[in-house]
């Protein structure tokens, strides 16, 4: 790791005046992506900020359909949150399966969104789900959030505080994840509310998150796995690497669709 | 047996350190100004390396030293060498390249060490390696080794002509090339063994320590045998006379080959700490590991397999090409040769046999001997084409085994091996049994219904263990001897040190080789510690690997043993004033057979010590020591049978059962055998399913360098085990011990693929049998 | 540099380390704490688990200035007295370890997830909890039984009080 400066900010206001201070510097909050990166010296950012303490970032709140998570909340306390599990529970599921146990204790959603790893599962939750990433400075819709591999509508000095949504009438989430690093090698988000189906996936897009129009498009017709029986994905815009070429994720695609429609038919 | 002693399952004695974290490692050692090191590496596969400038880097915060190969070079450090010659079939010896441990004019693989530099932390180490700026000219690479023997590859090292280092033969080509001629049937199969990181969990690392004063050198290394590493330090680079250089093998984690040989790193760090004055310490970390720490298997094989029409095997003909990186390591040249070739027979009567070995330099890291080393690669070829003949012929691949095995001991094969027992159709029936061989159509059909595709496949291995007669082994050219040593000393109160030359490093042996001692002379385990690891405590020993530690390295013991027992009841008879044939040992006491007269053990041996009461003309004292040379391999054996659940729908298999019937001879502790065979047939799972390590044909850069890409064999991968022992004793050691290390990772690879094979209907699959292949397979 | 203070096994400590410290090299080098491993660069070998204020962290991936103020449990602080936590003495028991590397992470692990299963555990959900420790010697047949084990055994002595 090369050098850099450590500062722990009690409030939002805080951390984004330190990060204008510094010459070049990053919010961490979890680190589990972060500080793996700059220990392999792949992100030397001058001052790190951390957000992990600062209270008002911290907590889900569930009202009636309307759910608000910090975004400093862990995915162990996403997972385990029982409000949480009575309305939505395909983001209990999505959280229990991040990285292991040790990495949920310290990830955060916020950190987790914020990055837009290609293969992070809570990417293809807030496509599918519409959700809302609340910053600091504005609200962004999840739709306009992820711009491209590790890409994200955040300005420089940009906090993401919460995500909000309004949890479906029902949804489901499966991942297949890859064999060796565990990250989501294709992973498929559904939900269906009075307004539609939306299916986004991770871990397979060359660009990122997406929405299959593929899957939306028969899972609109009927919102069960059968209705995903004999329709196929295009490859042409799917990565391709040792682990998975992309007519193999193309595959996945539809097969963890199916799981994901299974699931949240309960 | 007792409590304590041989066959019982005692936990282990030196867990307590373990588990509350007091284990010692070598990064765990610190001494008084001890410094950090790190490498400059080669980003390239291969380069001329056209010009270092350390200039920038000797200025960087902390540095104490950055030193080059050239000045290595200069002080007379030596190459680093194979110590195992072999002799093409022209009678040519090998073609070895010369293999700086800092490279000087030329890199050949990515990882190749270049620069040291020693800083005061490791972060300060680090950032000044990068500033040091070598000028590097990109030649063309290869990483596969059948690409390297064609025409216009890339050569590596001029004195390897088309980059072949040896080709070899064993057996009689024109007997296979007979038997394939009049067959009633052959069967023809192309095998890939892939190439796999051993990956021990405790990353390579080494302090060296230079003694001004005393001109004495210190060096705490990850190795599995530290004696020989003195020995190779000391005869063939230089590093120090052997009275100069103590190696220390602390707690190891974890070897499995890889800690077998002699790295550049802890020769660098050694002459480093003389050139810079200072303590120096380097830890690898994992990504280093997987570039530098010798890999293992990458073989590519044609085989044949000829039958008669009785479904008789008639004869074998093997063509295999090694890739050996791009240097030869310690025992590389020995592995696709002599522990490899001489196990194509199998468990099977097999009258003619040839195979042909070609080795070959690639740009990779180098590849020696892994877990099972060669063994694996010929139970892996010669299973799956017993699967696959079984399958073509119509007969169940049980019986078609069955038929074929050798069932009269000794048996010469055609292949230098003299199997001296087994009994091969035991281990295959405990394994059907306990596999509820017959319920599998059942299971079949059940899982149908669920969607999934059931298989079953098996094989049944044999390994030559026990490493090995001297001069057997010396004749087909190693360097060494692979006898082992022991010392027993008892002390005035009884209790016991053992000293050894073997090294745990996760076998137990601070436990097993206690029990027999104890088992001997009815003492406390407790009383008896075994002293290993260190070469100012252990006079020599030739270390661990090969499944060598109980056959070998507990045989020494044994001699020992009866020359501390002969002492000690001379003296109890003189003590008891009887006739030293009647003494007996025990419960802790040596004893007049018959009668009730008695003398304590510890008696007997404050009696040694204080001397004021001994036979006439014996020597005070109580220590014996003894080297012992094996005088056969020893032959493990068993049959393994895996079962699977693919999903047709990802490609993804499940193991839903594994049953491992091996024959290991005698046992000292079940419980640690049967942990040896549970690691082993993880890492042949794993071999089999998982693990594969991918160089970038272009670049030569590794593709697989941590665990993001390389696949670990985890907890939620793998089923519990079914195992079970059977006991021919082995009767070329003292103690009928065969060995354990190795079997689960020589028998469990094919068992696996063979499963899928059947799961899938398609035999056309290679290993590792990732979710994308079988799927691809599936849909082929 | 700057001043990191936290609670290590029941100790107040502190030390003066580069930002860039990772919790884990504060562990070993700044106190001597080597019972605590370092087994890969990216994460996921989980030799380096130690307890953060009650929880399973991967020591390797968190800065010491991150656990500034917290409470850390290594492996050496997990049974204060003679007697060993009954974790550790089911990996003895059961054999569930051999090279020893893996077993520190392994442990603190094992703790962690038997205190987040108080109705206990079955084998399957052992294995799946234990995706983030890897060890090359067991093929952890052993470790899922010392850690049913232990689990049985928690729970019988907390009925017990």
């Amino acid at each position: 790791m090369y050098q850099t400066n450590y500062h722990r900010a009690s409030s939002v206001d805080e951390a984004a005046g330190l990060l204008k201070k510094a010459d070049d510097g990053k919010f961490v909050s979890g680190g589990m992506t972060l500080i793996p990166a700059m220990k392999q010296r792949l992100a030397a950012p001058s001052d790190l900020i951390d957000l992990r303490h600062i209270k008002d970032l911290k907590g889900v709140k569930v009202s009636g359909k309307s759910v608000t998570i910090g975004a400093a909340t862990t995915h162990a306390e996403v997972a385990s949150n029982a409000d949480l599990a009575k309305v939505c529970p395909a983001m209990c599921h999505l959280a229990a399966h991040i990285g292991d146990p040790h990495v949920r204790h310290m990830g955060t959603i916020g950190g987790s969104v914020a990055n837009n790893d290609p293969a992070a599962d809570y990417p293809a939750a807030l496509l599918a789900l519409d959700a809302t990433v609340v910053t600091n400075q504005r609200e962004i819709a999840a739709a306009d959030f992820f711009t491209g591999l590790f890409e994200t509508a955040l300005n420089e000095d940009e906090i993401v505080t919460a995500i909000s949504f309004n949890a479906p009438d029902k949804c489901g989430y499966a991942k297949f994840p890859n064999p060796a690093s565990r990250y989501a090698m294709t992973g498929v988000f559904v939900a269906s509310s009075g307004g539609g189906v939306k299916a986004a996936v991770t871990g397979a897009g060359d660009d990122g998150v997406f929405r299959s129009s593929e899957v939306e498009s028969a899972l609109s017709k009927s919102f069960d796995a059968a209705a995903l029986d004999g329709v196929s994905v295009s490859a042409g815009s799917l990565m391709s690497d040792i682990h998975a070429s992309a007519d193999y994720r193309a595959n996945l695609v539809v097969v963890m669709a199916k799981r994901a429609v299974a699931a949240a038919n309960g | 047996m007792g409590m304590e002693g041989i066959g019982a399952r005692v936990a282990r004695k030196e867990d307590k350190r373990f588990v509350t974290g007091a284990g010692r490692y070598v990064d765990d050692m610190v001494v008084p100004g001890m410094k950090h090191a790190a490498f400059v590496r080669s980003p390239h596969a291969h380069a001329e390396i056209k010009g270092i400038d350390v200039s920038a880097a000797q200025k960087m915060p902390g540095v104490i030293a950055v030193l080059t190969g050239k000045e290595l070079k200069t002080d007379g450090i030596g190459n680093i060498i194979c110590g195992w010659m072999i002799h093409s079939k022209d009678g040519s010896p090998m073609n070895m390249g010369a293999w700086s441990p800092l490279a000087v004019d030329r890199v050949r693989y990515v990882g190749d060490a270049v620069v040291i530099v020693v800083a005061d932390t490791k972060g300060q180490a680090r950032d000044a390696a990068e500033a040091v700026d070598v000028t590097y000219e990109e030649k063309g690479a290869v990483t596969d080794a059948v690409s390297a023997l064609k025409n216009g590859a890339p050569q590596l090292h001029p004195e390897a002509a088309n980059n072949l280092i040896y080709d070899w033969e064993i057996g009689d080509a024109a007997a296979a090339d007979k038997a394939i001629a009049s067959a009633a049937h052959v069967t023809t199969m192309h095998i890939v063994n892939n190439r796999l990181v051993p990956n021990a969990m405790e990353p390579r690392a080494a302090l060296g320590h230079y003694d001004k004063a005393e001109d004495h050198y210190t060096c705490w290394t990850t190795s599995q045998n530290p004696h020989v590493a003195r020995l190779v330090m000391s005869a063939f680079y230089n590093v120090a006379p052997e009275n100069k250089l103590r190696v220390i093998a602390p707690d190891v984690g974890g070897g499995f080959g890889s800690k077998i040989y002699i790295y550049p790193e802890e020769i660098v760090c050694l002459w480093a700490s003389k050139k810079s004055g200072v303590p120096v310490k380097w830890v690898a970390d994992r990504t280093e590991s997987f570039l530098t720490d010798a890999h293992g298997r990458d073989h590519v094989t044609e085989v044949q397999l000829a039958l008669d029409a009785d479904n008789k095997i008639t004869g074998l003909k093997v063509d295999t090409i090694a890739n050996f990186g791009a240097y030869m390591s310690l025992f590389s040249s020995a592995v696709p040769t002599y522990l490899y070739a001489t196990l194509l027979s199998g468990q099977y009567v097999i009258p003619a046999i040839h195979c042909n070995v070609r080795a070959v330099y690639t740009n990779t890291a180098p590849v020696d001997a892994y877990r099972g080393a060669g063994r694996p690669e010929a139970t892996y070829l010669l299973e799956r084409i017993m699967e696959t003949a079984a399958r073509e012929v119509g007969m169940s691949p049980a019986d078609f085994r069955s038929r074929n095995f050798i069932r009269e001991f000794p048996y010469q094969t055609p292949v230098i091996m003299n199997y001296d027992a087994g009994d091969y159709e035991t281990s295959l029936n405990a394994a059907m049994k306990a596999a509820d061989y017959d319920g599998f159509a059942a299971r079949r059909d059940a899982a149908k219904k669920n969607g999934k595709l059931r298989g079953i496949g098996m094989s049944c291995y044999i390994e030559a263990c026990g490493i090995a007669p001297s001069a057997a082994v010396g004749s087909l050219g190693a360097g060494v001897g692979l006898w082992e040593s022991a010392e027993v000393r008892v002390n005035g109160v009884g209790t016991i040190e053992v000293l050894t030359g073997s090294h745990s490093h996760g076998q137990g042996h601070e436990t097993t080789f206690a029990q027999l001692v104890a088992d001997r002379f009815g003492v406390p385990l407790d009383s008896v510690s075994i002293v290993h690891g260190d070469t100012d405590k252990v006079q020599m020993g030739m270390g661990t690997y090969g499944s060598r530690s109980g056959a070998v390295g507990m045989s020494a013991i044994a001699k020992a043993l009866d020359k501390v027992e002969a002492k000690a009841k001379k003296i109890a008879a003189h003590l008891l004033e009887a006739d030293e044939g009647d003494i007996v040992i025990e419960n802790g006491e040596l004893k007049v057979a018959g009668t009730d007269k008695t003398v304590p053990w510890f008696q007997m041996a404050l009696a040694a010590y204080t001397a004021h009461n001994l036979p006439e003309g014996m020597e005070p004292g109580l220590k014996e020591g003894a080297f012992y040379d094996p005088s056969n391999f020893t032959f493990p054996a068993g049959c393994y049978i895996c079962e699977v659940e693919v999903d047709p729908e990802t490609g993804r298999t499940e193991i839903v059962q594994f049953v491992a019937a091996d024959d290991f001879g005698n046992i000292i502790n079940p419980m640690i055998v049967e942990g040896q065979v549970h690691g082993g047939i993880a890492q042949g799972v794993g071999q089999a399913l998982l693990e594969g390590c991918q160089y970038d044909a272009g670049s030569g850069q590794l593709v697989t360098a941590s665990y993001m890409d390389y696949t670990m064999p985890r907890a939620d991968d793998l089923p519990s085990f079914k195992v079970s022992t059977s006991n021919t004793p082995c009767p070329s050691n003292p103690l009928g011990i065969k060995g354990c290390g190795e079997a689960g990772a020589i028998g469990s690879p094919p068992a696996v693929i063979n499963a899928i094979t059947d799961a899938i209907g398609n035999n056309d699959l290679t290993m590792p049998a990732t979710p994308q292949k079988v799927w691809a397979a599936l849909n082929a | 540099m700057s001043e990191v203070s936290m609670v290590v096994n029941g100790r107040e400590v502190s030390g003066a380390v580069e930002d860039r410290t990772l919790l884990v090299h504060f562990l070993r080098e700044t106190l001597g704490l080597t019972g605590t491993h370092v087994g890969c660069d990216t994460s996921q070998c989980g030799a380096c688990v130690v307890h953060l204020d009650g929880k399973a962290v991967k020591s390797c991936s968190v800065l010491a200035a991150q656990a500034a103020g917290s409470e850390v449990v290594t492996i050496e602080g997990l049974a204060p007295g003679a007697d060993l936590h009954p974790v550790q003495a089911a990996f003895k028991e059961n054999h569930g370890l051999q090279c020893g590397f893996c077993t520190p992470g392994m442990i603190m692990a094992a703790v962690d997830m038997i205190n987040r299963h108080p109705g206990g555990l079955d084998e399957k959900t052992v294995r799946a909890e234990l995706e983030g420790n890897i060890c090359r010697c067991t093929g952890y047949h052993n470790i899922v039984k010392a850690i049913l084990a232990a689990s049985e055994a928690m729970a019988k002595s907390k009925k017990a009080a």
